[in-house]
């Protein structure tokens, strides 16, 4: 048997993991943590691009797909941001810096940077937890600025204490020439002054030009609302990209649990323009 | 059987009953399917004939949430697991109209496949005999050879709840009901491991044991639980494929009314029915005879205390 | 063509289990399932089809993926061993083959499944021509003739003798194991069964089963059609359909602390069980219509649009036999017939 810590041997059946090291962990909201991991030798574990996933493992508990968060324009580490909402993600939340772990991928395809959304202008709109896989299109974006338009993020959360990434947001992003953020909250709440109303409301608000390429990612029923949204502000479907989450366990369209019409999710997707999900059962 | 539609079309469109649960012809000629009829004109695909196995009274649970009343025919064996149902408060008595049907006894394809008939084409019911046609010849048999295995041991022919009765029943016990167990009481420990051990094997776990018994009607099966390292899907290792039956014949033990779906459905062919009279045998020698389901009342010995009731140190003694 | 005594039969059979593992239709109380020859083994060719399909020999029911140790903090992943040893397996019928096939496009699609491919890879299949056919089978309706086997080994066997024709490498690898036991026969040996057989299939209730409708065409059509409603309701959600399906491929993987290390594997799942996309947040199918939609909806449309129009049913009959509430796939394509296309 042979220890497998690296993807070098391509023997190894798409199913085994490598082992990593979680170098750090921030609490971003009472119940998110973004998890940093590294290779044991350090670096990262594998290559991806901007909106894949992952299936993160922990040994006799379970396996879950998580998109990764951080951009593959950085270097060093690789990011997940995990909301603690069942069995695998509390054991994940009780884990301590140095811990290993399990992961393996990237499954997925990807938003499509080099292609369709380069020169383009691009609004992303993301709802609580959903800004974790457009974070590595935004951060990918804003590495590569002068292939990319305007940028515009719209994003939305129940509070400000459930804002992900606040930090980066407020430090990075609203401080990148070009980029224009725009946050809000679902509730008044004392000690924000930032805009307070639903993410598909505050859209309608702005009103955008549709000269720009929407990326949504956030709970369904926010999906639905700011997909109608778009459409009364004049978007088409084929400007919009969504990401879509279904249960998963093999991560590459064999097991059958994330099929959908003639789709697999996590081989098809998650990613998908606003066109080809209007041609899916409505079963999702 | 055309006495059953015309009161059940009679029911229905008077609106006494919004629905019939009743058997529908398959596309083969042994293989009617459960269904609710909700129209006159529906039940002209109504058919009642030797077939007609299924235990009805389970879909009663989800009938019961329905709006309006249903018809549902049952067998005799049938209505002691409705009784059941009822005693567990799965089932709304108002919401139901039985209607009693006659039986001679219910048939098996695979029993009549065990006697070498391939190919069937058609089956005629001529009273004490079966004519079957088959694409490589025609055969006739005695009804008795291929009825189910609960036939053989009917508790007899008499409906235990009904609103009315149609048709007439014929006796069809031909077998004392504990002989089987009997038999394999006798066998030594060795003997017995390695006959269990050999039926268990050819378990796939799909389940349709459980899920066609209608003492099994828990939201959710404690098999089915996360928590529980079974994989309920697979046999995993040796620990499921033996311990599955047994632990689901403990929790219906005293509730089982020994209908004989649960061998009727298993695509193996296990007598998972030993089991469960194993159980009944014992109880009815620990607790006095009990048949589940007589009505819907009673308190089964398992879940009443007398101080009759044998005592732990019983086990020790049997050995 | 070759061919040999149906009397040789048992010492062909040592003949091949001597370098290899071989696998053929067993009964065992009662039933017939594949499982490994041995001299005690009372071999069955002459039932119609084993209870579960062979589809275990390539994809088993339960298997480990692979162990996780751990050492303190540290982790160590062991992963299982691919088969490496060659195996034959005897007496699968046509459509079990197809079924094979079926699974084919599943496993080794990009990224191959390393197990299974491994299994394929080391296994021979002599494939056994149906000589009755039953009231239960339908393969015709999908292109599979039941007389003529697309295996690497063809057999039929027909009164007193077996006949033998290798179509493949692996085949001929075989018949060369067994060369000394084998005959010269001609082609025309088995032309007049074949005849025969033929002409019952085309009596068979099922014969002319339409497709029409189906495969990928009309997918929102099917898809809202009210029949599901009906179709649906005496389904138990039992799982049978799935487990004796030559085709029905979804698994599930889960992990087995067996003290010293956790067993990672991979297990049979059914698409009809309500947990199956049950997720943290809700659950996409919460009723057994939407349940039993998906599954034929898969078979039909979904598999073949994704597959050059191959179904992902071989027209066995098992489900035909086994439910429990009667129902299978042919009430389904039927009940849309009227709807979707003639007889």
């Amino acid at each position: 048997m042979s220890e497998c810590t690296c993807q070098k041997d391509y023997q190894l059946d798409t199913l085994i993991p490598q082992i990593g090291i979680i170098t750090d962990i921030r609490q971003e909201t009472p119940d998110v943590k973004t998890f940093r991991v590294n290779a044991r030798s350090g670096g990262k574990l594998f290559e991806h691009q901007p909106g894949q996933c992952a299936m993160v493992c922990a040994p006799g508990v379970s396996e879950g797909m998580f998109s990764i968060t951080s951009s593959p324009t950085n270097q060093e580490y690789q990011e997940f941001s995990i909301k603690k909402c069942g069995i695998l993600t509390d054991y994940l939340h009780s884990l301590e810096p140095g811990s290993e772990i399990m992961v393996r991928g990237p499954y997925g395809n990807n938003f499509p940077v080099e292609t369709e959304l380069k020169d383009k202008n691009l609004l992303f709109i993301a709802g609580g937890i959903g800004l974790a896989p457009l974070r590595s299109v935004i951060n990918y974006v804003l590495d590569k600025r002068e292939n990319y338009g305007t940028v515009d993020i719209l994003y939305g959360s129940r509070s400000a204490d459930d804002l992900v990434q606040l930090k980066e947001i407020q430090e990075v992003w609203m401080n990148t020439e070009g980029v224009n953020v725009h946050l809000t909250i679902d509730r008044e709440q004392e000690g924000w002054d930032g805009n307070v109303g639903f993410v598909p409301a505050y859209l309608k608000e702005l009103g955008f030009t549709t000269d720009k390429t929407v990326l949504v990612c956030g709970p369904p029923i926010m999906i639905k609302f700011v997909l109608a949204a778009l459409e009364e502000l004049g978007f088409s479907k084929e400007q919009v990209y969504t990401t879509l989450e279904l249960r998963m366990k093999c991560g590459v369209g064999k097991c059958g649990r994330c099929n959908i019409g003639s789709k697999y999710v996590c081989k098809d997707g998650p990613v998908f323009r606003c066109d080809e999900v209007d041609e899916f059962p409505d079963e999702y | 059987m055309q006495e059953l539609v015309n009161h059940a079309k009679e029911l229905l469109t008077s609106g006494s009953v919004a629905r019939v649960l009743g058997w529908k012809t398959g596309d083969l000629p042994y293989n009617p399917e459960p269904a609710y009829f909700d129209s006159a004109e529906a039940l002209e695909e109504f058919v009642y004939n030797g077939f007609c196995g299924a235990n009805l009274s389970k879909y009663m649970i989800e009938a019961s949430k329905l709006e309006g009343k249903t018809l549902i025919f049952l067998k005799p064996c049938d209505t002691y697991s409705f009784n059941q149902l009822l005693k567990e408060h799965r089932i709304d008595r108002d919401k139901a109209w039985i209607v009693g049907v006659g039986c001679h006894g219910k048939l098996d394809a695979e029993q009549i496949r065990c006697q070498g008939i391939k190919g069937i084409e058609a089956v005629t019911e001529a009273g004490a005999q079966l004519q079957i046609q088959t694409f490589y010849g025609d055969r006739t048999i005695d009804y008795s050879s291929a009825l189910l295995e609960r036939c053989h041991v009917c508790k007899g022919k008499e409906h235990q709840i009904y609103d009315e009765l149609i048709g007439e029943s014929e006796e069809t016990n031909d077998e004392e009901r504990f002989s089987q167990v009997a038999g394999i009481e006798q066998l030594n420990p060795e003997e017995k491991f390695a006959f269990f051990q050999k039926e268990l094997s050819k378990c796939i776990r799909c389940n349709a044991c459980r899920n066609v018994c209608p003492a099994c009607s828990c939201r959710k099966c404690v098999f089915d639980s996360n928590k529980f390292d079974s994989a309920q899907k697979a046999n995993v290792d040796s620990f499921e494929e033996k311990m599955f039956h047994i632990i689901r014949a403990f929790h219906v033990a005293g509730r089982c009314t020994d209908c004989g779906e649960c061998s009727r459905v298993c695509p193996q062919g296990i007598p998972l029915h030993l089991f469960n009279r194993k159980f009944i045998k014992d109880i009815d020698e620990l607790y006095g005879e009990f048949k589940a389901g007589e009505d819907a009342e009673a308190k089964g010995p398992l879940t009443d205390f007398t101080f009759d009731d044998a005592e732990p140190g019983i086990v020790a003694e049997r050995g | 063509m070759y061919k040999t005594a149906k009397q040789n039969l048992p010492a062909l059979f040592r003949m091949i289990a001597e370098s290899q593992e071989l696998y053929l239709p067993v009964r065992s109380a009662g039933q017939t399932n594949f499982a490994c020859w041995s001299e005690e083994a009372e071999v069955d060719l002459e039932s119609l089809n084993s209870v579960k399909s062979p589809k275990n020999v390539f994809f088993p029911q339960s298997e480990n993926l692979y162990t996780v140790k751990r050492d303190g903090k540290k982790m160590k992943i062991e992963p299982e061993a691919l088969r490496n040893q060659e195996f034959v397996i005897f007496g699968m019928r046509p459509c079990d083959v197809r079924g094979v096939e079926v699974l084919d496009k599943v496993f080794l699609a990009d990224p191959p499944d390393t197990y299974y491919a491994a299994r394929r890879e080391h296994g021979t299949m002599v494939s056994l021509a149906c000589r009755e056919p039953e009231e239960t089978c339908f393969c015709s309706a999908f292109g599979i003739d039941c007389t003529e086997p697309d295996a690497d080994v063809a057999v039929w066997m027909i009164g007193e003798a077996l006949y033998w024709k290798s179509r493949t490498d692996k085949g001929d690898a075989l018949t060369g194991t067994v060369g000394s036991l084998l005959t010269e026969a001609e082609e025309q040996d088995v032309e007049e069964t074949k005849e025969q057989v033929r002409g019952i299939i085309a009596k068979l209730p099922y014969s002319d089963l339409s497709l029409e409708g189906w495969n990928g065409e009309a997918l929102t059509e099917k898809f809202d059609s009210e029949k599901w409603e009906e179709l649906y309701k005496p389904c138990l959600a039992c799982g049978t359909c799935t487990f004796v399906c030559p085709t029905c491929q979804c698994y599930d993987i889960k992990d087995y602390d067996t003290g010293s290390g956790v067993q990672r594997y991979r297990c049979w799942d059914s698409c009809m069980y309500s947990d199956f996309t049950m997720m943290a947040h809700g659950n996409n199918r919460t009723t057994q219509m939407q349940r039993f939609r998906q599954r034929f909806m898969h078979k039909l449309v979904y598999f073949p649009a994704n597959n050059g129009g191959m179904y992902s049913c071989v027209g066995c009959g098992r489900c035909v036999g086994k439910c429990p509430s009667s129902l299978n796939i042919v009430k389904v394509v039927k009940a849309f017939q009227s709807e979707g296309g003639d007889k």
